[in-house]
């Protein structure tokens, strides 16, 4: 298990690889469809983002109105690759993480390769387990978009598992590979 | 004739929501706890177990056990001899604004898909597909759906030269396709024969089948032992970071269908695979 301070570290990022354990610890961005079209919008006409990009991660989430008593509601991951079209642009801004689930893109493969950047993966829909180790939410952009609100969350301990590294090492080839029977020889590949 | 208030409907569409978005169906729990002990990838397993102990946060806590509280997806069965006093589709609009709201469930409809993605702010309106039925009673199926399942889910027109293979081959690839962003283990819900518009609603009905009812024609049951088989062949597993469980399993349904045609649509389901019935 590897102990991961946020805002990241490139030198921190670049030792990680695929299918390592990570808890995270400190603050990160919120951002899913809506933010992530405003936030390229904004870069097109050329106005600064409403946060700093640099060293930061993005968790792909939308959350669930929080009950009395939570700081947020249930928040597991959405799906990554909506956000592929928007995503190289914002690691050119020095977004050097993302964290949700399932496949990325080849480009954004490349640009990650290129910017030293991770993909984190939260495990899809256990929502209330991992809002456990959220232990703050403010809202600090786009507000007017409800969850889909850039929130900036501080989590203390947050499970999360390296699912493509900086070098492009992909989490998603290697474990179903090592599980694969292929029906046209029988046979484990 | 029955007489029926569309308050009571909406009374009970409420509870309905709010019971499927807390508490996973034993069913479901069931097959994910069998998956965790037969499970051989460490990794798949650990995943599998954090599902179980979120299932148990969710309900103890009447928190929603997903995020995605989904579009509210609603099935009426309606007897024919029942005559409903009151709006009915107000009343189910009414149900689903107010468990969201009073529920800290997640709105997630926008208003238009493309010229107004603004969110409606209470979820509405909800699906619903209405059936007229023999009877004199009320069969109500909430369905809360996320979009990650969702949206890796597909409709292929084949035709009759395709036969079970090609079924089989859509099927399979459907899934090899969505890898893990239907949030797997998945349900696999598959619907063969009908029209275009038939085959998608029979398989989202599937999913919805509990995972301990067979199906009763033990060619379509042999149908998904075998599709079943292949789909965990494909390594995927659990979160779809390897694993031999990919599917908790897969239900068809088939319905008559033109000489020319054989279509086939396939509506994966999350683990989060949220239903809750009442009869009135």
């Amino acid at each position: 298990m590897i102990h991961l301070q946020l805002p990241l570290q490139k030198d921190a990022i670049a030792g990680l690889r695929a299918g390592d354990e990570v808890l995270l610890t400190g603050t990160l961005y919120t951002a899913r469809d809506a933010a992530h079209k405003r936030m390229i919008a904004c870069l097109m006409e050329g106005k600064p983002l409403p946060f700093d990009l640099a060293g930061q991660l993005i968790y792909y989430v939308g959350p669930a109105p929080a009950s009395p008593g939570h700081a947020v509601g249930p928040a597991g991951p959405t799906t990554s690759y909506r956000m592929d079209a928007y995503t190289p642009a914002l690691l050119e801004q020095g977004l050097l993480g993302m964290m949700g689930k399932g496949t990325r893109g080849p480009e954004v493969i490349a640009a990650m390769r290129r910017h030293g950047a991770v993909y984190f993966g939260a495990v899809g829909g256990a929502a209330a387990l991992i809002s456990r180790r959220i232990v703050k939410s403010e809202v600090v952009a786009y507000g007017d978009l409800g969850t889909e609100a850039v929130h900036r969350f501080t989590v203390k301990d947050f499970p999360a598992l390296v699912l493509i590294d900086s070098l492009g090492g992909n989490l998603y080839e290697i474990g179903p590979r090592m599980y694969r029977r292929d029906p046209a020889d029988g046979g484990e590949e | 004739m029955r007489e029926i208030k569309a308050q009571t409907i909406e009374n009970t569409v409420y509870d309905l929501i709010l019971e499927a978005s807390y508490c996973i169906g034993a069913d479901v729990e069931q097959a994910v706890r069998g998956a965790r002990e037969t499970e051989p990838a460490p990794a798949g397993r650990a995943v599998l177990g954090q599902l179980l102990e979120n299932y148990a946060i969710a309900r103890e806590e009447r928190i929603a056990i997903c995020q995605d509280t989904g579009m509210c997806v609603i099935f009426l069965d309606v007897g024919q001899e029942v005559h409903i006093i009151g709006d009915l589709g107000e009343a189910l609009r009414r149900a689903t604004a107010r468990a969201y709201t009073a529920g800290y469930l997640r709105k997630s409809m926008v208003r238009d898909p493309l010229y107004d993605r603004a969110n409606t702010g209470d979820n509405t309106p909800p699906i619903v597909h209405t059936r007229i039925v023999p009877g004199e009673k009320i069969d109500i199926l909430v369905t809360p759906k996320g979009i990650g399942s969702e949206n890796m889910s597909r409709v292929k027109m084949l035709v009759p030269a395709d036969g079970e293979a090609g079924v089989v081959d859509f099927v399979v690839d459907c899934v090899r396709r969505a890898g893990p962003n239907p949030c797997p283990p998945v349900i696999v819900g598959v619907g063969v024969g009908g029209d275009f518009e038939t085959a998608a609603l029979m398989a989202k009905r599937m999913t919805a089948r509990g995972l301990d009812e067979g199906n009763p024609d033990p060619r379509y049951a042999a149908l998904e032992q075998k599709i079943l088989a292949r789909v965990n062949d494909l390594g995927i597993g659990p979160a779809g970071i390897g694993g031999r469980c990919t599917a908790l399993a897969v239900h068809i349904m088939a319905a008559p269908t033109h000489i020319g045609g054989l279509p086939v649509a396939v509506n994966l389901c999350c683990h989060a695979a949220r239903h809750a019935r009442a009869a009135l």
